[in-house]
């Protein structure tokens, strides 16, 4: 017999699936934009394929990501997917090779052993059976270890575990049946038979003792494909979407695909291709540190699937990237907040899982009646300042952080630069605060009116104590000049002998703000100006796992106990190493961490402040004496 | 429903119980640290704003407790986010949340009458 | 000196002679519970980490609210702890403190006290460390200073800013480090108000052609001819009141001090040149009695300060049996309240070790 009524359901569910995916693929091709779908096109058909056939193999089946960040989960991961695939495959293999005949449909191979119950006596059919139940035991192990982590999660080290929707649970309980009917279906048929290998086999002949085999094998071939087709016709409304989504990424992306401003298909397929797998969770500091446990970037893509309104859960997020840098499928997270923000809040009747397909979530739900109105138009443009090679500008934050800004004066005149400090007297903000609160059109405003400023000084660079404006004047203004942080202009006056310092006899760790070092990947510049002046403290928390302080602008609803409590959990995290100081290259960090700060150690200061601390005591004093000298005023050094 | 046309005379005394503090209470709920304001000023006093025109974070939480939304409506959209005014507060008031979420209140009665 | 401060052979139980109290800090507190310890016949050990008694009175200038000089009080403390019975011991910190059955062992850095009865925690408050508050430029400009750093000024008889001139302009700044969520002080320190009024009218007497600014919060003059004093330095001092907490300090293209201050009262920011800035800066508990507190396993409450058995009928008593506070380790207080709250102490202290020998509870 070559057909059986239960392998029924397993038919419908695969072609269900298969007819969706398709589908889906098409749906989301058709809506790329021009430009991305001659990228999808080249990449298929040139290099990329092969990278990302490669990435497939490495990424999606072993998992290659979450094995480095944490080698029980990726192995519990490698285990159901590597596993699994290679059942389907080596399956169909095995119905073509030992079958009736060749091509045959796909219940045949993964039913294999109910209509070959005697296969697997000796030869090379018995050293295949034997791969097939040491796959099937491969998967069982992982199968285990995801069960046990649902209800205990720190056995595979993570403190939290994604919490779980109906649907989602549902589709969990198909997927942990169907393994484990597969291995009672085939014993059973095996101790009926008396085959199988060392899994199938044993355990058969060992239920066979005393059940009878023959008869119990059937129901759980039912369950099997029950199981089956259950997964496959739930997979779309749940996280196991991301099984055929992270395919269809892995080709946009490395076809050079990017989600950019708005939400599109790159977008849904990054929001699809989440598998939930909870590495995010432990990454939050707000999870840790405040509290929050509703707003992780996993909660977030399950909402935004889900059309929930995830409009306050977009803005309560710090926008470290600490998620986004650890994500094993490489989902741009913070792209998708920024265009949650902009889009504000869901209608009502946009909320639920069963509506609202892509282009109906792409509107623009901003009715905004003053769209022409300018907010700004109070503004007055700046007086111009020409004959300047550089221009600084504070920014801000730096103006309730005086000590950066006076000691970059130090520093711009020790080196004898001819600069002009643009925002002495106040400064107009960069833009950036508004855009993270997505108003991109007032933020346009401003960009305008500080680029009218900056173009018709006929500077060379631009220089700014902040990485926050930083990052809008690299990003989002379309200036002529160099731009620079100013621990970038630090480093090459150092370099061009402009500035000459001498070593302090004290340690120091450095801290990565997350705008200069996540957000922009300035990693090396003030790592180099600290090795001149101080000894470095080696500490874990650094580069892309640097904690952020808390202080960021970026979330708007957080309140001031919390963001208390984040920054002193950060601080005491880089302060283990007690160093005489902890360096930060960003006037929000300084004034978070100097809030925390117990009795002043260690001593929280900008890396400028540090510099000015090792230039030697007669160039202070001569920027000091030339100063003075025009009053004619006396001057002794205080400091 | 600004004031059903008398608009153009204004009251020189806050009518407390005839204001609306709707508004008020609308940002209450969703930011519990508006209610900690002693109407010091540091926000004001540093606000980048307030170099070029009249806003002042402090008038606006007043008007606002007061019921005074005219006045509120004209100047909150003046500020620029920029955060320095949350850095200064000697209370602890969340004071960029409360500007977001006095902007999002009356976009809100204008275009869905709420 | 009247009569009747003086030591005489008073009040003296015959058990007290047998008993030693170590009271820890020789400042205003110490002293005085020190003096009334001894009147009453103990022994007391007097341990100050200083080079000399009297604490933060040796750096005052005048007194509030009748403006004496704070020599005088001074005085008055190092007339209380002239006695046999008190053995003052400056330079010394306290290293350790074990209890041994009733008795408290305390080991000192220069050598270890014979076993004391009780112990009266006397460390008082430390000054705010004005450079926590970044944005008023404290430790960065030069024409910024403290309020203690003002009273030295005026010890030494002349107000000067670092370019050599005297101020034409002057603004002092209340609340610094106190009231403020954003150094974790969320607490009032009470006298800085009064102080700001006092130096006001101070600055004013020495310079009579200078402006005095005071940029406040609220005025709180709590203590007896407090409102007085501030009535007499708008109406005869002519010192200008602005309400409006100061965001931050700058200095000009000139290199002069520039204020931003929000006028509350007339609903506009206002922007001034200073020449000189004062920063009212408001107590904490001090370090060294936090030490003190750590080792003992004293509770210490939210504000940082000592925690009292009771607000209201114990405010001597600690948590521990044997241990009391005096002064300003508990809570800010004035020079008054400080002298009454060592009297109290004493009389805690008395009524601890008269009680029944066998229920020694406190």
């Amino acid at each position: 017999m070559q057909f059986n009524p239960f392998v029924i359901p397993f038919n419908i569910g695969l072609y269900f699936i298969i007819i969706y995916c398709v589908a889906i693929c098409i749906i989301w091709f058709m809506d790329l934009s021009r430009a991305d779908k001659l990228r999808l096109q080249r990449g298929f058909f040139g290099k990329p394929f092969t990278r990302s056939i490669k990435e497939i193999f490495t990424e999606s089946l072993i998992h290659r990501k979450i094995f480095r960040l944490n080698p029980v989960l990726g192995y519990m991961h490698m285990s159901l997917a590597f596993g699994w695939f290679l059942l389907i495959l080596l399956g169909t293999i095995e119905a073509d090779i030992f079958g009736e005949k060749h091509l045959n449909p796909p219940y045949k191979a993964i039913f294999f052993r109910f209509f070959n119950p005697d296969h697997g006596a000796e030869g090379f059919a018995r050293v295949y059976s034997f791969i097939m139940d040491f796959i099937l035991a491969f998967i069982l192990s992982g199968l285990m270890i995801a069960i046990i982590k649902r209800f205990w999660s720190r056995i595979v080290g993570m403190k939290k575990t994604t919490n779980l929707k109906t649907l989602d649970r549902i589709a969990l309980l198909s997927l942990w049946l169907i393994f484990p009917s597969r291995l009672l279906a085939e014993s059973f048929t095996c101790g009926a038979a008396g085959s199988g290998s060392f899994l199938t086999g044993s355990l058969g002949s060992f239920f066979a003792g005393f059940l009878p085999a023959e008869a119990m094998a059937y129901p759980f071939w039912w369950l099997y494909s029950l199981s089956l087709g259950l997964f496959f016709i739930l997979l779309p409304r749940t996280r196991y979407m991301h099984i055929p989504s992270e395919l269809f990424l892995i080709f946009l992306r490395n076809s050079g695909v990017r989600t950019g401003d708005q939400y599109g298909s790159y977008a849904e397929a990054q929001v699809y291709s989440c598998s939930s797998c909870g590495i995010c969770l432990d990454k939050c500091q707000l999870s840790r540190s405040a509290g929050i446990n509703d707003i992780q970037s996993a909660y977030f893509v399950k909402g935004l699937k889900r059309n929930d309104d995830v409009y306050d859960i977009s803005l309560n997020c710090l926008m470290c990237g600490r998620c986004e840098t650890s994500c094993p499928v490489g989902i741009e997270l913070g792209a998708l907040r920024m265009i949650q923000r902009r889009a504000g809040e869901t209608p009502e009747d946009m909320k639920s899982i069963w509506t609202g397909y892509m282009r109906e979530r792409n509107q623009d739900r901003n009715i905004d009646k003053e769209a022409n109105k300018k907010v700004f138009n109070y503004l007055q443009p700046e007086p111009v300042v020409s004959e300047t090679e550089v221009l600084y500008f504070a920014g801000c934050m730096t103006h309730l952080s005086p000590g950066i800004s006076t000691s970059m004066i130090k520093i711009f005149e020790a080196a004898g630069v001819n600069y002009h400090f643009m925002d002495q007297n106040g400064s107009v903000c960069c833009g950036r605060p508004l855009m993270l609160a997505g108003k991109d059109r007032e933020a346009r405003e401003l960009i305008q009116h500080n680029s009218m400023a900056i173009w018709s000084s006929g500077a060379k660079k631009l220089v700014t104590s902040c990485p926050i404006c930083l990052k809008v004047f690299t990003e989002s203004y379309h200036l002529d000049v160099e731009v620079l942080h100013h621990t970038e202009f630090i480093c090459r006056l150092i370099e061009e002998g402009r500035l000459t310092l001498k070593f302090l006899n004290r340690t120091v760790v450095y801290h990565d703000p997350c705008e200069l070092g996540r957000g922009l990947g300035i990693y090396y510049d003030p790592r180099m100006v600290l090795y001149h002046v101080a000894r470095f403290n080696d500490t874990e928390f650094e580069r892309d796992n640097a904690p952020c302080c808390g202080g960021s602008l970026g979330n708007i609803r957080l309140d001031s106990r919390k963001k208390t409590a984040v920054a002193s959990d950060a601080l005491n995290d880089l302060a283990r190493s007690n160093p005489d100081f902890l360096i930060t290259s960003c006037p929000l960090c300084k004034k978070t961490f100097r809030k925390v700060a117990q009795n002043g150690s260690p001593e929280i200061i900008d890396i400028a402040e540090i510099v000015v601390k090792a230039m030697p005591p007669s160039q202070k004093e001569e920027f000091r004496h030339n100063k003075n000298c025009q009053r004619g005023v006396k001057y002794t050094v205080v400091k | 429903m600004k004031g059903f046309g008398f608009s153009s005379i204004k009251p020189r005394v806050i009518d407390y119980d005839r204001n609306n503090r709707t508004v008020s209470e609308y940002i209450l709920e969703r930011e519990p640290s508006f209610s900690l304001c002693i109407a010091c000023g540091a926000c004001a006093a540093t606000c980048s704003a307030a170099n070029f025109t009249e806003m002042s974070l402090r008038k606006l939480n007043i008007f606002l407790k007061r019921g005074e939304n005219d006045e509120v409506r004209r100047i909150m959209n003046r500020c620029m986010l920029c955060g320095k005014c949350t850095l200064v507060c000697p209370r602890g008031v969340n004071t960029r949340n409360v500007i977001f979420i006095t902007q999002q209140a009356f976009k809100k009665l204008d275009n869905y009458a709420v | 000196m009247e009569a009747g401060w003086k030591h005489q052979k008073t009040l003296s139980m015959p058990e007290n002679k047998e008993r030693h109290i170590v009271v820890i800090g020789a400042g205003t507190a110490g002293c005085t519970a020190a003096g009334q310890l001894a009147r009453e016949g103990y022994r007391v050990s007097l341990i100050e980490k200083e080079g000399r008694p009297g604490g933060k009175l040796n750096s005052y200038y005048q007194l509030f609210p009748d403006r004496r000089k704070s020599e005088e009080v001074r005085d008055f403390l190092l007339a209380e702890i002239d006695s046999p019975l008190i053995i003052l011991k400056p330079d010394t910190d306290v290293e350790s403190i074990k209890k041994n059955d009733a008795k408290w062992l305390v080991t000192t850095t220069r050598g270890d006290l014979p076993p004391a009865d009780a112990i009266l925690l006397a460390s008082g408050f430390d000054l705010f460390n004005a450079e926590r508050k970044e944005e008023y430029g404290y430790g960065i400009y030069d024409d910024v200073i403290t309020s203690l750093e003002l009273e030295e000024k005026f010890r030494s008889g002349s107000i000067l800013t670092s370019k050599g001139f005297p101020p034409g302009r002057v603004g002092l700044v209340h609340c610094v480090g106190s009231r403020d969520e954003k150094v974790g002080n969320f607490h009032c320190s009470k006298v800085c108000c009064v102080t700001a009024v006092k130096q006001a009218i101070e600055i004013k007497e020495m310079l009579p052609g200078t402006e005095v600014f005071c940029f406040y919060m609220d005025m709180r003059m709590f203590g007896p001819y407090y409102e007085e004093l501030y009535r007499e330095a708008q109406e005869k001092w002519a010192v200008n009141f602005i309400r409006g907490k100061v965001s931050e300090a700058s200095e000009n293209i000139e290199e002069r001090l520039v204020i931003k201050v929000e006028d509350t009262l007339a609903g506009k920011p206002l922007k001034m040149q200073v020449d000189l800035l004062v920063l009212m800066i408001g107590m904490e508990n001090a370090q060294s009695g936090l030490r003190v507190g750590e080792d003992l396993g004293l509770d210490v409450g939210m504000n940082g300060f000592f925690k009292v058995r009771d607000n209201h009928y114990g405010n001597n008593r600690s948590n521990l049996t044997g241990v009391f506070y005096a002064g300003t380790c508990t809570s800010a207080m004035n020079i008054t309240d400080t002298i009454s709250h060592a009297r109290a102490a004493v009389v805690e202290i008395d009524t601890y070790l008269n009680t029944s020998g066998k229920e020694l509870k406190s």
